[in-house]
């Protein structure tokens, strides 16, 4: 069996001793060099910590060093036998909100980490909502700092429940609860000696087993054409091949297909990979596919099956995050990237605002500021290939781009 | 193909594959005039590779761009050479001695020539209008990179500013730019060190012989090996002796250390790598060694 990939998000801040448990999942994990350590090591001695401080290990800008914050999302690196890990660290506060979100985008899991002696918090909440909204489809809570509570099975038990009770309302359907001790070790990487009365798996155990594989769609056929490969060379004259990253669906050589947005039918004649032909395609491979007859076929736009097709719509009804101090206001003109399409939309109507703690929606308002997340109508200029967010998180979603200054100032996830 | 097929999953090497195939497909559709950073180690034949794929069985649509810094193993141009004769890419070079005599470099005899390259390299990009630039940066690398986006943009300076760096979600690339700015793309950001090694070795490909232990006539300066050369005058006190040794990091000879090593094939190397207890730059990069902050620095000026 090969090795596969497991990405992860992890929101905290140093309070809650996120930095400490990644620090320690490294460490354990033997992926921190010693080089590494020796620079955290005299950092740590300079500042006057009387410990090692592992959250110098991930904050990287000398800004986030200087602040003793995390800022920004931070990708780490780590792997055992079976599975490679890639980190999105992003910072826990409320104004990082998009850093959170940004990391969550393409996360396999979330792990979201309260402190024991506090128990759920507003920023542990939001974490989950968060995670939540942008489909993350497995969730970890850590329930960590046990060894300040003398690892009360009572305070995990009363934390754990009041945290499921909070995910019912949420879209998050795989829940783990893990009580550890980031600073101890306790059911990090080795199984704790100190709660018997637990009988889960530890974090690393969970990170390596949790079966993300079928998070996939196989079923509904998604190809977005990124650019269309013509060698015009003398061995290849005739070759046209159309070369994207499968977003969904399994693609076979035979398979009759519709181009969309022009609705022309053809069947697949063949699957490249470089210089192998090869018998299926699914996600996320990146492939170029060969049909049968000449149909005209660009960049934007989407191979699908005839029968199962994105539905091509100017009117867009999204839940979207904005990130730009300026506010998100209807009749704003904006630019749109949705996969390898874009267009230009226009702010028809901000129809509410999320109130990411509590989940109250806002009907009042009529903007949308820096970090706030809101139910957004949006018109574009063409027809966008779409589907939901909840069905498909790469033809569901979307970034917006100021016109002007060319900054990506929003995020979309579209709405069933 | 050493996916697992019957279960539709993919190893991880053929996800990382589909992901950097994926950005290079994306730049070279959306920038009009994308050009390929290639230093020829290890890290840029990676990307040479991933672009072949790209876009096979047509051409790679983009030159390829070397900084030559004088100080580079002959071993690697060799190595570049065929390669680039092999996909029948464009070679740009633009030497750091050519812009020290046009005047664009001034070469004021303190400055490293690891530095030159900065000013060399932006002056490539601006004189042949490139608008974006490949780089075979690895997050895992360093810490500063860590934090750097896969589209990372530039103004007309060459600048990186990392406290106000695009948001970057899912596999959305924002490549919009104003007249003289351009963006640098790193399609393998998300690799390791050791997925490089698993890649070049499941791949078959040719890298430069330096990676390999050999016998070299070396000497020790600040903690690391450095090879004897005419370019690097040795040092009092400095000793040379023949050793049995290879290279990590392929960069400035005077600059790049190499490892006490008797690894001579990819398993081998793999297993080193996989049992090393430092980072390839620490154990070997001079120019990563002035501060903590050495490469965020350089690359705000629009290094690599």
């Amino acid at each position: 069996m090969a090795m596969d990939l497991l990405r992860f998000a992890t929101a905290g801040s140093v309070d809650d001793g996120k930095s400490t448990l990644i620090g320690r999942l490294l460490f354990d994990s033997k992926s921190i060099f010693t080089d590494q350590l020796e620079s955290v090591e005299k950092t740590s001695q300079d500042k006057g910590h009387g410990y090692v401080d592992l959250s110098l290990l991930t904050d990287g800008l000398r800004s986030e060093r200087e602040q003793g914050i995390t800022i920004d999302v931070a990708y780490r690196y780590f792997a055992t036998p079976n599975r490679k890990f890639i980190i999105a660290d992003t910072p826990g506060h409320v104004q990082y909100t998009r850093n959170m979100v940004t990391g969550a985008s393409t996360a396999d899991l979330g792990l979201v980490l309260v402190d024991a002696r506090h128990g759920l918090t507003e920023q542990s909440r939001r974490h989950a909502v968060l995670l939540s909204l942008l489909r993350v489809p497995h969730l970890v809570l850590c329930i960590n700092k046990m060894d300040l509570v003398d690892y009360s099975q009572e305070v995990y038990s009363k934390i754990s429940a009041e945290f499921t009770a909070f995910a019912t309302k949420l879209n998050i359907p795989d829940l783990e609860v893990i009580p550890i001790s980031a600073l101890q070790g306790d059911n990090v990487v080795q199984r704790s000696e100190n709660m018997s009365w637990y009988s889960g798996p530890t974090l690393m155990h969970h990170l390596e087993h949790v079966h993300v594989a079928s998070d996939r769609d196989l079923v509904d056929v998604r190809l977005p054409v990124q650019y269309v490969i013509r060698p015009k060379s003398d061995d290849h004259h005739d070759y046209r091949g159309y070369a994207g990253q499968v977003a969904g669906g399994v693609l076979k050589p035979g398979d009759e297909v519709m181009v969309l947005p022009s609705g022309m039918t053809s069947k697949i004649a063949g699957i490249d990979l470089f210089d192998q032909e090869i018998p299926e395609a699914f996600p996320p491979m990146s492939v170029t596919v060969r049909l049968e007859d000449d149909v005209d076929v660009s960049r934007g736009d989407m191979i699908s099956r005839v029968k199962n097709a994105p539905e091509p719509s100017q009117d867009i009804d999204a839940m979207i995050c904005w990130m730009t101090t300026a506010p998100l206001r209807p009749r704003q003109k904006l630019a749109i990237k949705h996969t390898s399409n874009s267009a230009r939309a226009l702010v028809k109507d901000i129809q509410y605002r999320l109130d990411v703690n509590s989940l109250h929606r806002d009907l009042e308002t009529k903007e949308l500021g820096l970090n706030e997340i809101g139910r957004v109508q949006l018109r574009t200029t063409k027809p966008l290939l779409c589907d939901p967010y909840s069905k498909n998180r790469t033809t569901g979603s979307f970034i917006l781009i100021d016109e002007a200054t060319g900054v990506t100032v929003g995020a979309g996830m579209i709405n069933d | 193909m050493t996916a697992t097929h019957a279960d539709y999953r993919l190893s991880q090497l053929d996800q990382l594959e589909a992901e950097s195939i994926h950005i290079f497909r994306e730049a070279a559709a959306e920038f009009e005039k994308p050009v390929l950073m290639f230093s020829g180690g290890k890290d840029s034949i990676v990307m040479l590779r991933l672009a072949e794929k790209a876009f096979f069985p047509a051409k790679i649509p983009f030159p390829v761009l070397q900084i030559d810094n004088g100080l580079d193993f002959p071993e690697v141009a060799e190595t570049r050479d065929r390669w680039v004769q092999r996909l029948g890419v464009r070679l740009v070079i633009a030497s750091i001695d050519d812009a020290i005599a046009r005047g664009i470099v001034v070469d004021d005899g303190k400055t490293s020539r690891n530095r030159l390259q900065t000013p060399t390299l932006l002056n490539a990009i601006e004189e042949n209008g490139f608008t974006a630039a490949f780089g075979g940066g690895r997050r895992d690398e360093e810490k500063a990179r860590a934090k750097e986006r896969v589209y990372s943009h530039r103004d007309e300076f060459g600048q990186w500013d990392p406290k106000n760096q695009r948001p970057e979600l899912w596999s959305l690339y924002n490549g919009r730019l104003h007249e003289g700015e351009h963006m640098r793309v790193f399609p393998i950001s998300n690799w390791t060190e050791l997925d490089i090694w698993d890649y070049i070795g499941r791949e078959g490909i040719e890298i430069p012989s330096v990676y390999f232990a050999h016998q070299r006539r070396v000497f020790e300066r600040d903690g690391m090996l450095l090879t004897e050369t005419p370019l690097n005058p040795l040092r009092e006190g400095e000793v040379v002796t023949e050793r049995t040794v290879r290279y990590r990091t392929c960069g400035d000879m005077t600059l790049t250390g190499c490892v006490e090593s008797t690894a001579s094939t990819i398993p081998e190397i793999i297993e080193e790598v996989a049992a090393a207890r430092v980072t390839e730059r620490g154990a070997t990069r001079g120019d990563d060694r002035f501060s903590e902050a050495a490469m965020e620095d350089r690359k705000k000026e629009g290094y690599f």
